[in-house]
């Protein structure tokens, strides 16, 4: 088939792209200049385009002896991924950037490009697996390579999108062993440090840089039952969990630490609370997706609104949690994707996404409108 | 699509090497020998220099000792700039700067240097809808205070979109406003006559004013990738970028090139001798391009000046509304036709034409542009086949372009 294969300029897409050639494919490499000024991303983060990272693309395109070409996405990646980031930030949630960016860039704007231009997949170095079911339906499920494993960000992709998807690593034990097929195959990215930041804030401070993006709007932090025990620069600056940086003036009647339960920037209010308050029972959103078959066609429940055992992660690098997890639809006919975890969950804030897995299989996701705490306000 | 026998219609980004040129850079290279030197092996070697320094000069109207030999274009531009700024405002505190839109980067990003880093003034003179100066307003910006102007930088001729400019009218007025003018002559120089004498009697230039300074490269007129020169009146002083031993008189130190100069005169040498035949051979073939374009793609419209006579011979510039312009680029590559989006960029980014946006065109349409140049070794098969491929091509990229906008994947 023919394919485009994304380029980041790092190890992992250099050998996926390699990978992509050897199994005979008819392959182009892409790198995505994601900004206009092209220095004021980070050097050696995924997917992003230093000029050092795009030719270290260029470099790795030519010792595979294959087409090379950057496509500018900048002004989607600005609309679609850096300002959803800071709106999602603005109004209290907390956003994932790459998986909006896989959403939205590689597997949408990218991948719709490459079909109108007659790619047949677009193939990347994520680490995940692609497997075809008895009916020939596609599902998508966690890489060999467990530390590595990338299907959290990619729970996203609908059974549409994984059709055209290539993800040639996935059934690599581990990215020790890509270094080494890098090093073999003479591409001079094989020792190229990975990068966990996000590519667009260029010096890793995200306070700062949505400090300046959404300016500071003064308010007060408050306990659980509204009471008043400090003030705050800006609700944005605080994510749920956080403990470091509250400066309360008033203590704690029980005088433990208190930790941020919730954040609310129409009200430029900050709720604190002890860390028992944390825990969420539940979960619910209405944005949500399958990736692949939905849990009727893929024989979990007999009907829509049944509630099926799966387990949820709701970070990239979290451990999954045994749940339930049902479609719930009220009498408006509007449908809440409702996940009940066995044990409490902590830290969760709106705007993550819970990616929902059934064995090594994605089923699909939701981005947390609602939590649940475990814990009564009066505890 | 079927690959066929590559396409080359990109020869403005550079053109293949002259035989002549490469003959004449193989012996070269084979001889031992610093110009600099005093013995007779240096002496050999700077005899072939300052030969070739001659018959460059004689291209472009100069006297050999005005030929200062850089190691590229964007070296010369940068040299005449900045050499011209430093001693202009050395000497007459002027630092005003007057840069018309739509210039080359090498240019762009000297002049935007020099006004971050060393106190310069940038002075923006528009261009018309067809990429050319507009005169009144840089007569107009001239007759405010001249005094403060340290120089005048422009195109001979666009690089993108190809139109000639009036470099003997602003010569004239930098002439009589007694302010120094630098052309930057990289796209020109070959096509059509760059004549540094002719200009300066012409206008009556005084000494240290008027057309000054005149940039060309090599590789654009068949000579090797490494070369340019910067041809400077020998009554005008600049400061030098680069100090050390002293040559050319101290405004460009380091070892010459014996082999690129000679290759570069070569090159040049021919290119002059068959210029007028070529130049209306490939106008010829540029008209019958045109004219295909034109009958084949509904919306396609040709960019820079309509009249064949105003623009570069091998020029045409087209922007295809909806469509963008890497997707063409790589659509017509994948088909074997190598041809551009304009001026190459740092990372190989494809940005929007900053010459299409100067000259008052939109974004989408600045996105959406093409350029095609023709050189020696392009021929009728060559036309063909280009627009054999183009109507497919625009067609599947501006599909492409829609999808760029928005995507049936948005949730």
């Amino acid at each position: 088939m023919r394919v485009l294969a994304a380029m980041s300029g790092g190890v992992d897409s250099a050998v996926a792209a390699a990978r992509a050639v050897e199994a005979g494919h008819d392959v182009v490499g892409v790198h995505l200049a994601l900004s206009r000024m092209p220095g004021t991303l980070r050097t050696g983060s995924r997917g992003c385009c230093t000029i050092e990272d795009s030719m270290d693309a260029q470099r790795a395109a030519n010792v595979l002896g294959i087409p090379y070409y950057v496509w500018d996405f900048s002004e989607r990646f600005k609309a679609d991924v850096v300002d959803d980031f800071i709106a999602e930030y603005a109004a209290g949630r907390t956003p994932n950037p790459c998986m909006r960016c896989n959403e939205r860039i590689k597997f949408a704007a990218l991948l719709e490009k490459a079909l109108a231009l007659g790619f047949d997949a677009v193939a990347t170095g994520h680490y995940a697996k692609i497997t075809t079911d008895a009916a020939g339906r596609r599902e998508l499920h966690r890489a060999s390579a467990e530390a590595k494993d990338q299907s959290y960000v990619l729970g996203v992709l609908t059974a549409e999108q994984l059709a055209h998807a290539y993800f040639p690593l996935g059934d690599t034990p581990s990215k020790q062993l890509v270094r080494e097929e890098a090093a073999r195959r003479g591409l001079s990215v094989a020792q190229k440090p990975d990068s966990y930041d996000i590519c667009f804030i260029s010096d890793g401070d995200t306070r700062g840089w949505l400090a300046e993006k959404v300016g500071t709007a003064p308010g007060d932090i408050v306990d659980r039952t509204g009471a008043v025990v400090g003030a705050h620069e800006g609700a944005h600056a605080y994510t749920v969990g956080q403990r470091r940086g509250l400066r309360l003036g008033t203590p704690a009647a029980d005088g433990k630490p208190r930790f941020v339960l919730e954040v609310r920037p129409k009200e430029r209010t900050v709720v604190v609370g002890p860390k028992e308050a944390l825990a969420v029972a539940g979960i619910a959103g209405a944005r949500f997706s399958w990736a692949g078959a939905d849990p009727v066609a893929s024989g979990l429940v007999a009907a829509e609104g049944d509630a099926f055992d799966c387990e949820v992660q709701i970070r990239a690098h979290a451990d999954p949690v045994p749940a339930v997890a049902r479609v719930a639809t009220d009498a408006a006919g509007s449908a809440e994707f409702v996940i009940t975890p066995e044990t409490p969950l902590d830290g969760v804030a709106p705007g993550q996404t819970a990616v929902v897995y059934v064995g090594t299989r994605v089923l699909g996701q939701c981005t947390i409108d609602r939590t649940v705490s475990a814990v009564p306000v009066d505890a | 699509m079927p690959r066929r026998d590559p396409v080359y219609l990109d020869h403005a980004a550079t053109t293949p090497l002259r035989p002549e040129a490469i003959d004449a850079v193989t012996h070269a290279l084979r001889l031992v020998g610093n110009p600099a030197s005093i013995h007779g092996a240096g002496q050999h070697a700077k005899r072939l220099l300052e030969e070739s320094r001659e018959q460059v000069a004689a291209t472009l109207g100069a006297d050999p000792i005005e030929v200062v030999f850089t190691g590229s274009g964007t070296e010369a531009v940068n040299l005449a700039i900045k050499g011209l700024f430093w001693r202009r405002r050395a000497e007459a505190s002027a630092r005003r700067i007057l840069l018309p839109g739509g210039e080359h980067h090498a240019t762009i990003d000297t002049v935007e240097w020099l006004a971050g880093m060393d106190g310069a003034e940038v002075v923006e003179s528009p261009l018309d809808g067809l990429g050319r100066l507009r005169l009144d307003a840089l007569a107009a910006e001239l007759g405010r205070d001249a005094a403060s102007v340290a120089l005048v930088t422009m195109l001979w001729a666009n690089n993108e979109v190809g139109t000639i400019e009036p470099v003997r009218e602003v010569a004239e007025l930098c002439a009589r406003a007694g302010v120094p003018l630098h052309v930057d002559a990289i796209a020109a120089y070959g096509h059509v006559p760059v004549d540094l004498h002719a200009i300066r009697r012409e206008t009556a230039a005084p000494a240290g004013a008027g057309l000054v300074a005149v940039s060309v490269s090599a590789h654009k007129v068949g000579g090797p990738v490494g070369i340019g020169a910067l041809v400077l009146d020998r009554s005008t002083r600049i400061e030098p970028l680069l100090h050390g031993g002293g040559q050319q008189r101290r405004i460009r130190s380091g070892t010459q090139d014996v082999a690129a100069a000679a290759g570069f005169a070569a090159a040049a040498g021919a290119t002059a001798a068959h210029a007028a035949a070529e130049d209306e051979r490939m106008s010829r073939l540029r008209d019958r391009l045109v004219a295909g374009v034109a009958a084949s793609v509904p919306g396609a419209r040709l960019s820079g000046d309509p009249d064949p006579a105003g623009r570069l011979p091998g020029n045409a510039h087209f922007s295809f509304p909806g469509c963008e312009g890497d997707s063409l680029l790589f659509l017509l590559d994948a088909a074997g036709v190598a041809v551009s989006t304009g001026s190459a960029c740092q990372a190989g980014v494809p940005e929007p034409s900053h010459v299409l946006l100067a000259m008052g065109r939109t974004e989408a349409e600045a996105r959406g542009a093409l350029r095609i140049t023709l050189g020696r070794t392009t021929t009728d098969a060559d036309v063909d086949a280009f627009l054999e491929v183009l109507p497919t091509a625009v067609e599947r990229a501006t599909r492409a372009g829609m999808a760029d906008r928005v995507t049936s994947f948005d949730r």
